[in-house]
């Protein structure tokens, strides 16, 4: 049991390195969506909310309360984030020619 | 079957690391954000399969309200307004996880969980309400002015000891109904809005970029609250990635991240005063000259963004394109009111993304340039930035349009920009003004060249 935090605190430094090797090369143009696309994955806290809002009320319904508005608030980051993030990555073109017909 | 989910949220993971990864170039960032939300469905999809989850129908109502809202807001929300939808997306996903972890404070309380909760409830707290202070000044439905007054730093250095101190008492003696976790949470979002105030327009995408990495490592606090590993994967890569935002944005600005923080800007140093005479330039003559240039460059900013007149721009564009001029549009890192801000705009008025030239590619080629186009941008192109050693700007890599063989500044009048500091480009010999609102501006040049 007494593992457990290590355990995790590796995983921890491990997501962090990842974090900063996958992003730093990502150029200007993107940063706006690459902003909102990981915004909306710090929404995965829904899982969390998803546990809570579900679990057995024996401890009194605050818990299921918290974990109701929780459900809510994350829901609102992942469906928007991931929408909005899309909508902005279909606006992004590489070439003019492609797309002149679809401007009229 | 606890096993199996756990396995499953490493498959989740996976796809968020390579969701990731296709963000970073623009030919595979639509289906990088498509794979990173099939990560997202699959781990919801096998947590509601927990044993632990007994009851349905509050999910049901909070993911249909959540689900609604998110959508909505998504696909009405108009591309000028993205900072503040960011923004407030992001203040959900802290406030979600400052609520997660006081729930889990029910279920058991060690020292190490409610160390964690704490954590967790601090961060959560700090970015819900910090991301609504920066929705509202964002959305000018608060003065986008910094907020800065007398002992502010005091009265904040205050309320950051309350909050060690109410944490530190609440994890001696934690329980879901101790009166110290009411005072975290009070002091966490007082401490969330007494950041922002302080910082305005311009220094926006610091903040914004900060705040993104907070929802992240919330979200990472929260997993280790309650034992879930895919929150701490997920929620550290975007705690990495927000710093990592951050960390560009300030090298952008030449300023440390306590810098933008912690101070007004420019209340130290008064700039020289620049002196000289303006030389005014009417839609006919502009359309003269744009008309003979064989090489233009655009420079847009926030202004842009306020105008408008990024369709118009691309229509002109457009037109000199046809008319044999080779055009292309520089973006400065903090142009606008966050990261890429200019990028998105320019991308709706269908500007294609390799004629979005970066700074530093730019500065180099700068005196061969024709003309210099200046929409609405003003300290990213202030050359005593270069040059004046007592201007608050000094040492801010600036586009450097002054070194092109002519200038246009288009601008609404002389008033200075947000660091309100006077602009020598303005008066430099080759610089023309084109006074007037941006988008009637360039429509006016448009009409020339329609016969």
């Amino acid at each position: 049991m007494e593992l457990i935090p290590v355990y995790l605190g590796l995983v921890l430094l491990l997501s962090i390195f990842l974090g900063f090797e996958l992003i730093s090369k990502v150029p200007a143009t993107l940063h706006t969506p690459l902003m909102s696309g990981a915004n909306a994955i710090s929404g995965i806290t829904i899982v969390g909310a998803l546990l809570a809002a579900g679990a057995e009320t024996g401890n009194g319904m605050l818990a299921t309360w918290l974990g109701a508005i929780a459900v809510t608030f994350a829901t609102i980051n992942v469906v928007g984030g991931y929408l909005v993030t899309d909508r902005m990555l279909g606006m992004f073109r590489q070439n003019k020619a492609n797309d002149k017909d679809q401007r009229s | 079957m606890e096993l199996v989910i756990n396995a499953v949220y490493i498959v989740a993971a996976a796809f968020f690391i390579f969701g990731l990864k296709m963000l970073g170039s623009p030919k595979t960032a639509r289906r990088g954000n498509m794979l990173s939300a099939i990560g997202m469905l699959i781990a919801i999809v096998v947590t509601v399969f927990s044993k632990s989850i007994v009851t349905w129908e509050w999910i049901i109502v909070s993911v249909v309200i959540g689900a609604v809202i998110g959508a909505f807001s998504a696909r009405l929300v108009a591309m000028t307004a993205m900072p503040e939808m960011v923004a407030i997306f992001n203040g959900f996903g802290g406030g979600a996880s400052l609520l997660v972890a006081w729930a889990a404070l029910f279920e058991t309380s060690t020292m190490f969980l409610s160390v964690t909760v704490i954590l967790s409830v601090i961060i959560g707290g700090i970015t819900f309400s910090g991301s609504a202070i920066a929705w509202g000044k964002l959305s000018e439905t608060l003065p986008s002015k910094a907020v800065v007054f007398l002992g502010q730093r005091f009265l904040n250095t205050l309320v950051l000891i309350a909050l060690i101190v109410s944490a530190v008492l609440f994890c001696m003696d934690p329980s879901p109904e101790s009166p110290y976790l009411y005072a975290v949470i009070g002091i966490a979002l007082l401490l969330g809005i007494m950041v922002v105030i302080p910082i305005g327009g311009a220094d926006m995408p610091v903040v914004i970029s900060l705040l993104n990495s907070y929802s992240g490592l919330a979200a990472c606090a929260a997993g280790f609250a309650i034992n879930n590993n895919i929150l701490i994967v997920a929620g550290s890569l975007v705690g990495a990635a927000g710093i990592i935002l951050t960390n560009i944005m300030c090298k952008a600005m030449n300023r440390s991240l306590t810098n933008v923080l912690f101070s007004g800007f420019g209340a130290t140093k008064t700039a020289s005063k620049v002196e000289g005479e303006v030389k005014p330039i009417t839609p006919d003559d502009a359309y003269l000259i744009l008309e003979a240039a064989s090489n233009v460059t655009f420079v847009p900013g926030y202004g842009m963004a306020v105008a408008q007149a990024q369709h118009v721009l691309c229509e002109l564009a457009d037109i000199l394109e046809h008319n044999g001029c080779e055009v292309t549009f520089a973006i400065h890192p903090v142009a606008g009111r966050m990261p890429g801000h200019m990028n998105v705009l320019l991308a709706e008025a269908n500007v294609s993304y390799d004629q979005l030239i970066e700074m530093d590619d730019i500065n180099p080629r700068m005196n061969q340039i024709d003309v210099a186009v200046v929409i609405g941008a003003n300290d990213v192109v202030n050359p005593a930035a270069r040059t004046d050693e007592n201007s608050p700007i000094y040492g801010m890599p600036i586009i450097n349009v002054d070194e092109a063989r002519t200038v246009f500044v288009l601008k609404r009048s002389m008033a200075s920009g947000f660091s309100g500091v006077d602009n020598p480009l303005f008066f430099g010999e080759n610089t023309r003004m084109l006074f007037g609102d941006a988008k009637e501006s360039i429509s006016a040049v448009i009409s020339e060249f329609k016969p």
